[in-house]
């Protein structure tokens, strides 16, 4: 197999709230051959100052982020809103900059959301990994509707022995995070994810999965606040064996 | 508190609005759905519907010459107006001139939007809603909640009740049957004697000079058949070259407004009565009005005049579900609203609209016509922090954090700080107070996190 040098992007909220998510990629991607390194020059991918219509703070954080992460042959994202922004976004900062714009292409056509690389690029599937539970997926919006992530998480999971899965009804519906979104009209988002939680405890899963840590910080924040027993983790926890440890909310 | 949150939280105390919201969206969400799976291609569709308007919009000056030219040719007059007031203005000075008592109106969200109702009752012109849900928010004395389904924010329950105050000779029975009758013995007399009827348009169509509308009730042909004198109002943006681009747009608008193969009624007309027409209008008049559109294609949302006023991204927006159209405070309400509000009533005032959208991009996946509706929203905040308009507390909070996340080493510092404390905050697994984040706690608690950032963590494994 050949080795991929590639960049993990960790994303900041993985970073503050939940390093594991950063580990799990590392292991399935050094699972999957890659040669993952972590560059020290990145903080945030300035995500929030872009939803904010801040493009000034927007374009310095992103000129950061592609000076990090440019020399390597793949940049990989255990989030599929931070990939998306990189993806679909940088491109549209600098679309004036002559100057900035082809190492923002560069940098974009090169940046993968972590189980779209494993499943498309790498072709590779979880051996030897076993849960025994029922588990629920929601497709986080970002991921999925800028990414066409849908069917990538899903064929990894499938390959987890005793992991067995729970319908979602609106699956693709928002959770009503939306980054800054929940804090700024917390009673909306409040709405929105209520009706969420409320359809997650419906299927009987024992755990929530998503592919990214703010729909799963917002949903397992609800679910808790209500007195539910589910479990939330980010997927790729499941998909690099990782499935044993604390879930969201949980001690060590 | 803005206006916006305030309606938006009345909105969100009221138990009735979600039902009866949820029930009607729900169903076009579902009804849509279905009609798309069993449409051949319909991304193809999209595709092109999206190329025809903006055909259109790069050549708007043509196409309305042609109309105007073909409109005039079959013996309608062609009015322009560049404002709301303008419009309101030639629309009066006409039913005054037709001695008009009574107008019979077809619903229409241009006569919404340029203030119609209004206008007409301020020059003491009696106004008949043909549309049975604009007939109901007449008797309410409220405004549209929905594009499609004005008065979807109402259940029958309360709809009764209005009709048994309102009506001249109410229904007794609480059946549709019953409450329909009530209606129709309330308008048909007032509907026949208009004499003059004001429809807005669907489509214009350049190469013959027709207009397209479509209705469910049929009720706009009430106002274009009898009265002596018909009225069009409609957005320049509504032309297409010729009848087969109609017939494509209106495949899209039907299935992405209620999930139909075509509306119940379908009319094309063009121009008044000629000499043999057993009826029609004796004059027609046709207003065309800008109010800000030629603008909206000089200021980035070109894009937006695609819009064919089907209502799908509004019926399947997680927000307007939640809060209805009322909160929205115009006349356009869900994502179609919050680009548009701004352009006809100001983004200082309307600057909440394009924030109170969680950017998750399902209304641009629904949209018939593939307008980029959260980068149009993006726009408007870029705009409104450009020009000041976001609050202070915003600007000084972002400032601060980009210029530590400007800073890798300073970052890494602060997160550090930033988890220990967090960490002293929480109780078992999970924070139910944290500060400077009420708004997340209020409703949900907050995962404590990991005794260490993942970065810290990362490095001390490295060293090892």
């Amino acid at each position: 197999m050949m080795t991929r040098n590639v960049a993990l992007f960790v994303t900041c909220l993985v970073d503050v709230m939940r390093p594991r998510i950063g580990f799990a990629a590392i292991r399935a991607l050094e699972a999957a051959g890659c040669d993952v390194v972590v560059p020290q020059g990145q903080t945030c991918c300035g995500q929030p100052a872009l939803n904010s219509g801040d493009r000034d703070h927007a374009a310095a954080l992103a000129k950061q982020t592609i000076k990090a992460l440019e020399p390597y042959e793949a940049i990989i994202v255990p989030s599929g809103s931070c990939a998306g922004t990189i993806r679909c976004h940088y491109p549209e900062i600098f679309e004036h900059d002559a100057a900035w714009l082809p190492r923002a292409q560069a940098v974009a056509a090169k940046t993968f959301e972590v189980m779209a690389y494993l499943d498309e690029v790498c072709g590779w599937k979880p051996e030897g990994v076993s849960v025994d539970a029922k588990a629920t997926y929601h497709d986080s919006c970002s991921g999925l509707r800028e990414l066409g992530i849908k069917a990538q998480p899903r064929r990894l999971l499938k390959s987890i022995d005793g992991l067995t899965f729970a319908p979602l009804a609106g699956e693709e519906t928002c959770c009503g995070f939306g980054g800054t979104f929940c804090v700024k009209y917390p009673a909306i988002s409040n709405a929105i994810v209520g009706e969420k939680a409320d359809a997650i405890d419906a299927t009987g899963a024992d755990l929530l999965l998503a592919g990214d840590l703010g729909c799963l910080m917002n949903m397992a924040g609800k679910l808790n606040r209500k007195g539910s027993k589910v479990r939330a983790y980010h997927a790729i926890e499941l998909i690099a064996g990782m499935g044993d440890g604390p879930a969201i909310g949980e001690e060590a | 508190m803005s206006g916006f949150t305030d309606r938006a939280d009345a909105a969100l105390a009221d138990p009735i609005l979600k039902i009866a919201v949820e029930r009607t969206a729900g169903t076009a969400e579902a009804k849509r759905g279905i009609a798309v799976a069993a449409f051949p291609d319909f991304d193809a569709a999209r595709i092109r519907a999206a190329a025809i308007k903006d055909h259109v919009i790069a050549h708007l000056g043509h196409y309305l010459e042609k109309f105007e030219a073909n409109a005039v040719a079959a013996g309608a007059k062609v009015h322009w107006a560049s404002t709301s007031d303008e419009a309101c203005r030639i629309v009066i000075d006409l039913c005054k001139r037709a001695n008009a008592k009574t107008v019979a109106r077809s619903k229409s969200m241009l006569g919404e939007e340029i203030g119609l109702p209004h206008a007409l009752a301020e020059a003491g012109i009696g106004r008949v809603e043909t549309d049975l849900a604009e007939h109901i928010i007449q008797l309410a004395d409220e405004r549209p909640s929905h594009i499609i389904w004005p008065a979807m924010h109402k259940t029958r329950e309360q709809v009764s009740a209005l009709f048994k105050a309102k009506h001249r000779s109410p229904h007794e029975e609480e059946t549709i049957a019953a409450m329909a009758e009530s209606a129709r013995r309330q308008l048909r007399g007032e509907m026949l004697g208009a004499d003059v009827g004001i429809s807005g348009a669907n489509f214009l169509i350049a190469d013959t000079g027709a207009i397209c509308t479509v209705t469910n009730e049929g009720n706009a042909e009430l106002s274009l058949v009898p009265p002596r004198v018909h009225i069009v109002t409609a957005g320049i943006e509504k032309i297409v070259p010729s009848m087969p681009h109609a017939i494509h747009m209106l495949r899209m608008l039907a299935r992405s407004a209620t999930g139909a193969a075509l509306t119940q009624y379908t009319t094309f007309y063009t121009g008044p009565r000629r000499p043999g027409d057993r009826d029609g209008p004796e004059e027609m008049h046709i207003v065309l009005v800008d109010n800000g559109r030629t603008r909206m294609r000089e200021e980035g949302l070109a894009e937006m005049l695609r819009c064919i006023r089907c209502g799908a991204c509004m019926n399947h927006c997680v927000v307007f579900r939640q809060i209805g159209g009322h909160a929205y405070g115009g006349t356009y309400p869900g994502p179609m609203g919050s680009v548009l509000t701004p352009v006809f009533d100001g983004l200082p005032k309307n600057r909440d609209l394009a924030h109170a959208c969680t950017l998750n991009g399902k209304c641009q996946e629904v949209c018939p016509v593939r307008i980029p509706l959260p980068t149009l929203l993006r726009g408007w905040r870029e705009k409104s922090w450009r020009e000041g308009l976001e609050p202070t507390s915003m600007r000084f909070g972002l400032g601060v954090w980009a210029w530590v996340a400007r800073r890798p080493a300073l970052y890494r510092f602060g997160t550090g700080l930033a988890v220990r404390a967090m960490r002293l905050l929480g109780r078992k697994g999970w924070i139910g107070k944290l500060p400077l984040a009420g708004g997340w706690t209020r409703y949900r608690d907050m995962p404590k996190p990991a005794a260490q950032t993942f970065m810290a963590q990362y490095q001390r494994e490295r060293r090892k």
